[in-house]
């Protein structure tokens, strides 16, 4: 039997995953690349090969549709995210108190993570539906509106609907994340700190801050990266619509490469929007090493 | 633990109360409109309670096979089956070596490919769908599981190995050590000693990836387009976006779809909590 070197073994056994990556992810990207410098149509084969140059970008950076994505999604992951760390952070505290019923709470934490993404977009569009929808129900019997209204249908109002979707599916990752900070924090600390008479805000401040700051952090970004690229649930509820005022950018590229077919444009808007995902990254990469180095 | 004043008792129960509201209410209201007659749901005021609670619309999606809609439900269940099981298989193939060579047989270029792989599974999918897509159009795979299957992996993999080595690298090297020396091959350690060992942590990551191709829409619906490879997620986009105009059935297909990630997670809960964490906590 032939025995490998140390090295030569470590990368054999990578080869399955490196071939996966590679073929999948790696060899696409730098297809991506190269389209985006060419005036490639879905439709028309061979114009994969008529290179032309930066046009795509240059067009690409003065299109008002797609700026108004961009700024459509900074509004969606600034709403969503922040409020998704919020009620996060005071569910964990929640959590984290001593009360009957708890672990049956925590367990109900997972409902929403494990729903599926277009049944929550789904379920959510039901319950906002303008004609007979749960929300318009609820509204108009407790007297907060006086007419049914078309919270999906209004411009001013869509994105805000669908960012509190979002909220409800993944303010639980958050919760999660944290409460399982706060249980690692000894509670001789916490106790210690009661006898030394420091209040409950000087507590929360001096002791549980400090201690949830890193994975708080982590889970900001993480939930942004993610919230950046978010497509599935604008699909299902909106389509982007009423006029674009739900388009984000993974839907901008959408409908450039596979509504109208050109898929040169459609590789210069998904390199920006990859160029913005990577500092986003970057950031987490950042952030998982300092607390790798802490910890 | 610090005892609690009766108001903060109060507060807290009040919290929690609003809390179980808040998660179960949305989900609580799909299953009552799947068991509720259309003409209760389309009444004006809503009735919130159904006259005729009926399990018509689930028999209809499961059984009655002349419906388009129970067709596509029926086909798009398995296609999902399929396509999520052998993406995590294969991806667990792939990734168990993987993440065992990175945890036991470290080098500084190999550590470099351990960063990309999360990268990779960070970044948005419109980076290579494109290519992606003409690929597959060339090589007549459009519509198929094969090409499903093929991209899942690519998103799996990068995560599953990155779970699986940072919790490799918490069982002892030593256990590694004598094998090899009576000659044993790494692979053989894997399958008698690590894999063993590892067997939750396997177990989770084999969860979170069967939820995560489960959950996967935006391939899905761009490189299927009939009941031969839709998934449940593209089916259901399809329902609600007015193929059935049935209120009933199609929170009863979202119903449906949710039950098997639902009854995985509650299962394995440490494990999906962990998974989670592992995204989040370590590096």
């Amino acid at each position: 039997m032939i025995r490998f070197s140390r090295t030569a073994t470590a990368w054999l056994l990578l080869t399955p995953m490196m071939t996966i990556i590679i073929g999948v992810v790696g060899y696409p990207l730098i297809k991506t690349v190269y389209y985006s410098f060419t005036a490639a149509h879905l439709a028309a084969p061979g114009t994969t090969d008529s290179w032309i140059g930066l046009k795509n970008y240059i067009k690409a950076l003065g299109n008002s549709q797609f700026l108004d994505s961009i700024s459509n999604t900074s509004y969606f992951v600034c709403v969503s995210v922040s409020a998704e760390i919020i009620l996060g952070v005071l569910v964990a505290l929640l959590l984290n108190q001593k009360f009957h019923g708890r672990t049956l709470l925590r367990a109900l934490l997972i409902l929403p993570l494990a729903l599926p993404t277009v049944v929550n977009a789904m379920m959510w569009r039901l319950i906002y539906a303008p004609d007979f929808g749960a929300l318009n129900a609820l509204l108009t019997q407790i007297g907060l509106i006086e007419s049914y209204r078309s919270w999906l249908g209004d411009p001013d109002l869509a994105l805000s609907m669908v960012a509190i979707a979002d909220v409800w599916k993944n303010f639980p990752l958050v919760a999660l994340i944290t409460l399982a900070a706060l249980q690692s924090i000894s509670k001789d600390l916490i106790e210690a700190a009661t006898l030394d008479g420091a209040s409950a805000w000087q507590r929360f401040w001096n002791v549980v801050f400090p201690a949830i700051l890193a994975p708080v952090s982590v889970a900001l970004v993480l939930r942004t990266i993610e919230a950046f690229k978010v497509f599935d649930i604008v699909y299902v509820m909106t389509r982007g619509g009423p006029a674009d005022s739900t388009k984000t950018v993974s839907f901008h590229v959408y409908q450039e490469a596979f509504a109208y077919m050109r898929i040169g444009s459609g590789a210069s808007y998904a390199l920006i929007v990859v160029l913005i995902s990577s500092f986003l990254i970057a950031t987490y990469m950042w952030l998982l090493k300092k607390q790798g180095n802490t910890a | 633990m610090i005892r609690h004043s009766k108001t903060q008792t109060c507060l807290i129960y009040g919290s929690a109360l609003i809390l179980a509201l808040l998660l179960l209410l949305p989900v609580l209201w799909l299953f009552i409109m799947s068991i509720s007659s259309t003409r209760d749901l389309t009444s004006l005021p809503l009735a919130w309670i159904p006259t005729e609670a009926s399990f018509g619309n689930y028999r209809d999606l499961v059984s009655n096979l002349d419906s388009s809609a129970a067709q596509s439900f029926l086909y798009a269940l398995r296609n999902s089956l399929i396509v999520a099981l052998c993406a995590t298989g294969l991806s667990l193939l792939a990734s168990i070596p993987a993440a065992y060579s990175l945890s036991r047989l470290p080098g500084k270029r190999r550590r470099g490919l351990l960063f990309a792989a999360i990268v990779t599974f960070m970044m948005p999918p419109v980076a290579i769908v494109l290519p992606l897509y003409s690929l597959m159009a060339t090589l007549g795979l459009l519509n198929s599981h094969f090409a499903l299957i093929a991209i899942y992996c690519g998103i799996l993999v990068p995560f599953t190995t990155w779970l699986l080595k940072s919790n490799f690298d918490a069982i002892p090297m030593d256990l590694d050590e004598a094998p090899i020396i009576d000659g044993a091959n790494r692979l053989q350690v894997i399958w008698h000693i690590t894999l063993p060992i590892a067997k939750p942590a396997v177990g989770a990551a084999a969860l979170m990836a069967v939820l995560m191709a489960w959950d996967e829409f935006f391939y899905a619906l761009l490189f299927t387009n009939d009941i031969r490879a839709k998934t449940l997620p593209v089916a259901i986009a399809d329902f609600a976006a007015g193929r059935v105009a049935d209120y009933g059935l199609i929170s009863a297909a979202g119903i449906m779809a949710t039950i098997p990630p639902v009854l995985l997670a509650y299962f394995l809960q440490k494990s999906l909590v962990s998974g989670l964490m592992s995204g989040s906590v370590k590096g």
